[in-house]
């Protein structure tokens, strides 16, 4: 990720922009790619889990309510790791 | 096994419980926050906190609302809710920074620090109570009596020479246990 910001303020330091000016767009960049990567992982996971549970009610409906409990934990756990891509992201961007 | 489309969850929803049951528990956690905020980044730190603490409570509480109104539809479509409401909650929570990011109370470290720190305290201590809640069912908090009060329920139904074992269940499903007599 540093490298990418490197790269970004080096290509962005070559053109009209000031320094700052270039720092702050290559931060910016950064932040919202690493919050954009953050949320993959996530997506992918709560995906997962949501669909092993609707299988699991469709294979045993007299125990979806169980089911639906441990999803909704698992859902939020999985939602954790976002929001701490989230809070990194704006305390990179506005911090 | 059944089709997901056919499947619906009828009755109070398990989610909904579960999310109010966190936000009742979200109360214990003021006051921690409201000290270690204030400790460390006055009265701007508190106010950051506490508005961390209420975005946190009504995710929770959209989750879990969003999954108990699909479910009567079914479960396949609980499941889109599932995914999609993940970027919704996301997108809402970018706003509601973005909204207050300006003003003048807002601290963004103790914000950030707060929303992570109880959002996965919150979880753990209701993962806790879930866990032991489906092990062992009978250890529910409201269901366990007192056996050194005396109740005239068990003290009519079960004879005191009966061991623990072989008594009979009071009301709240409980064995072994029967209130002293004399």
């Amino acid at each position: 990720m540093s490298a990418l910001a490197h790269t970004a303020a080096t290509v962005l330091a070559a053109t009209d922009y000031t320094a700052a000016e270039a720092k702050g767009i290559a931060g910016a960049s950064s932040a919202g790619f690493a919050y954009g990567l953050a949320a993959i992982g996530p997506g992918i996971g709560i995906g997962y889990l949501v669909g092993q549970a609707v299988q699991a009610m469709a294979r045993q409906p007299e125990s979806a309510g169980q089911v639906q409990t441990t999803m909704f934990l698992g859902i939020a756990f999985t939602e954790a790791l976002a929001l701490i891509g989230f809070v990194v992201f704006i305390l990179l961007k506005f911090v | 096994m059944a089709d997901p489309m056919n499947i619906r969850i009828e009755g109070p929803s398990p989610a909904m419980q579960v999310a109010v049951d966190l936000a009742r528990k979200s109360v214990w956690l003021i006051p921690v926050v409201v000290i270690i905020s204030a400790a460390f980044w006055g009265i701007d730190g508190v106010l950051s906190s506490m508005y961390a603490l209420a975005i946190v409570v009504v995710n929770f509480l959209l989750a879990a609302y969003m999954l108990a109104v699909t479910g009567r539809i079914s479960a396949a479509v609980m499941a889109a809710a599932a995914l999609f409401g993940f970027l919704l909650r996301l997108g809402l929570i970018f706003l509601a920074v973005l909204l207050v990011r300006n003003t003048e109370w807002i601290e963004l470290l103790p914000f950030g620090i707060t929303l992570i720190s109880t959002h996965l305290a919150l979880l753990f201590w209701e993962m806790r109570y879930v866990s032991a809640t489906l092990a062992f069912p009978g250890l529910k908090p409201q269901a366990t009596p007192n056996p050194y009060l005396p109740s005239s329920e068990s003290s009519d139904s079960v004879p005191s020479n009966l061991s623990p074992s072989a008594s009979a269940p009071d009301s709240y499903g409980n064995r072994g246990l029967s209130a002293p007599k004399g």
